[in-house]
């Protein structure tokens, strides 16, 4: 199967419709796990945040972390779910040693929120994802393949096994079939993968760290003949872990399942790996069928049901939907799509809105965070939100220029000082002498100079040709070491030479 | 309440990882069909009235606070591993994949 060529992209979606399914799993940041109190921090050191219930042993109990359910029931609506009155836990029954149970406490036919939907923007088109369910099950341990050539399964001689990640709260959210999206299909999966993590990081119910593996996406994809409403065989690629590798996973499918289906041969449903390196699947498990996991209710576990009062009160929480919020914040500030597009992308977009809400300007404020300071953060290898400089400090900075005490040469100075814990804008730019002349006397000196040592300049703007001012403006800028309005420059020079 | 087939019983015993050979699937596939004959009849019993349960206490909502509470020590957790390294459970070599 894996010899045959890959079709080009154009003629995939010349002959063939994709259909799509994605499975997000997103890691909670709640304090504990699932079912027992062992801390979830990222990183520490082997089997340190283990106990009975999470290993497994004979007689541990598990109980249900509420501060889970709060947020799974959150992300439920934040999708536009409906979310069960009742609903129980499941045991999905199979053999590997990554959950050290035998099983995974899961849900299975009743999940907590079920029947949603997200919309997400792509080239200016909008497609809404219907939500099938989002369901709360708990995370397995990490397993690491010793001996065999790369790591993998396939050739290890043993593996290791870390119980610290088995027990983590997870929220599987998983959509229905994603149809009508043709040649955007990669784009449209990327779109919403970004789109629930944005919807995450909004609701501050996970670190959202695709890296880290955080949120973590399955792409079920298949092809059917142009025109056909059967569906075809789907594949399932496990684990693609950023934006940029869910929307190649799905074009490297879509050519593959072309080239098989071309050359008359059928897919194979199956599981397959992504490889980050160079973009390709390759074969993992035939998939399961779902009876094969002997679901059945957890009987340690007694069912959810959650009050409409809690419900309610629950999505009185949420957040604004993070698309819904740009576009609402684009108006109001009169951004373009590309000065938006930046703010996003930058991650400045709550450091603008907090720094406009501190009083400056929309066009102040994104030009600060993404030129001056993106620029710092961007050299002390950190990200914007992580500087030391605060939105509030940032408006009062644009304060000080509007005020005209300082300008924006000097205000890069008041930013250095922040950054050096110096104090307030006020105090650095008091301390560091920064503010501009604004001493006419002294000015008029410096204008005077200056034209004085460039007649030729000076007669030009006498002539009338007030552009050239520009030269005079910068020596006197010169002269007076940065420390001048450049508009009042401008008029003195303007009055002289008028 | 329908027979289990031996290909059922043979396929289940895969599932389970219980390695049966012919003489135990032709013994034990009868013996599971007696089971859940007794289980259906008392499936018979239960009337309309009686709902299906999975637990034997009628409570909803049993939540924990999200508080951290001591675990074990990696020791005490390796302590029943047959064999560990690195303060990893050391495990045989994965036939299929993972899930």
């Amino acid at each position: 199967m894996s010899t045959r060529e890959l079709v080009d992209f154009d003629e995939v979606v010349e002959k063939f419709d994709p259909a799509m399914g994605l499975e997000i799993h997103v890691e909670l940041n709640t304090n504990t796990k699932m079912f027992c109190g062992c801390p979830t921090a990222f990183g520490a050191e082997p089997n340190t945040q283990v106990c009975p219930t999470c290993l497994g042993l004979p007689g541990a109990m598990p109980v249900v972390n509420g501060k889970a359910v709060e947020s799974a029931i959150r992300i439920g609506l934040a999708l536009n779910c409906e979310i069960a009155e009742w609903c129980r836990f499941a045991r999905k029954n199979y053999f590997y040693p990554d959950m050290p149970k035998n099983f995974q406490t899961s849900q299975y036919d009743e999940p907590i929120a079920f029947d949603g939907y997200l919309d997400v923007d792509v080239e200016g088109e909008t497609f809404r994802i219907g939500i099938e369910r989002a369901h709360m099950e708990e995370d397995t341990g990490k397993s690491t393949h010793v001996g065999g050539s790369d790591g993998r399964i396939h050739g290890a001689d043993y593996s290791l096994v870390d119980y610290n990640r088995a027990g983590i709260p997870l929220i599987e959210i998983v959509t229905k079939p994603i149809l009508g999206t043709g040649d955007k299909a990669p784009l449209v999966a990327k779109a919403y993968v970004a789109a629930i993590r944005d919807l995450i990081v909004a609701l501050g119910v996970s670190d959202a760290r695709m890296d880290q593996g955080s949120i973590r996406a399955d792409v079920n994809l298949s092809l059917a003949p142009k025109g056909s409403d059967v569906l075809g065989t789907r594949s399932e690629t496990k684990n693609v872990n950023s934006l940029r590798s869910v929307e190649r996973a799905v074009r490297y499918e879509m050519s593959r399942h072309a080239g098989i289906l071309l050359s008359g041969g059928s897919v194979l449903q199956e599981t397959r790996h992504f490889h980050e390196n160079d973009g390709t699947t390759s074969s993992g498990r035939e998939k399961s069928d779902a009876e094969d996991y002997r679901y059945f209710p957890e009987p340690d576990l007694v069912p959810v049901a959650p009050s409409r009062e809690w419900v309610e009160q629950l999505r009185a929480t949420l957040p604004e939907n993070p698309a819904k919020k740009r576009a609402r914040l684009q108006q109001e500030w009169g951004f373009s799509d590309l000065e938006m597009r930046d703010t996003v992308g930058a991650g400045a977009l709550d450091l603008v809105e907090q720094t406009v809400a501190a009083g400056a300007a929309p066009q102040a404020a994104r030009k600060w965070w993404l030129t001056e300071l993106a620029r710092r953060a961007n050299d002390a290898g950190v990200e914007l939100a992580e500087l030391s400089v605060t939105p509030a400090q940032v408006a009062e900075v644009q304060a000080l220029v509007d005020a005209k005490t300082i300008n924006d040469k000097l205000a890069r100075q008041v930013f250095d000082g922040l950054l050096a814990g110096e104090g307030t804008p006020e105090e650095i730019v008091a301390a560091r002498g920064l503010a501009v002349v604004s001493d006419d006397g002294a000015l008029s000196a410096a204008v005077d100079k200056a034209i004085a040592e460039n007649p030729d300049v000076a007669d030009k703007i006498r002539d009338g040709k007030v552009a050239a001012a520009g030269a005079l403006i910068g020596s006197v800028m010169k002269e007076m070491r940065g420390q001048a309005d450049a508009a009042r420059v401008r008029e003195l020079i303007l009055e002289k030479l008028a | 309440m329908s027979q289990l087939s031996r290909d059922e019983v043979a396929h289940l015993a895969d599932l389970a990882r219980i390695d049966l050979d012919d003489a135990e699937l032709d013994h034990l596939a009868p013996q599971l069909n007696v089971i859940l004959e007794a289980v259906a009849s008392i499936q018979g019993v239960a009337g309309a009235d009686v709902v299906p349960t999975s637990h034997p206490i009628p409570m909803t909502n049993v939540f924990r606070e999200d508080v951290v509470v001591p675990g074990l020590t990696p020791e005490q957790a390796l302590s029943g591993a047959p064999a560990s390294e690195d303060q990893k459970f050391s495990v045989p070599r994965i036939l299929g994949d993972e899930q």
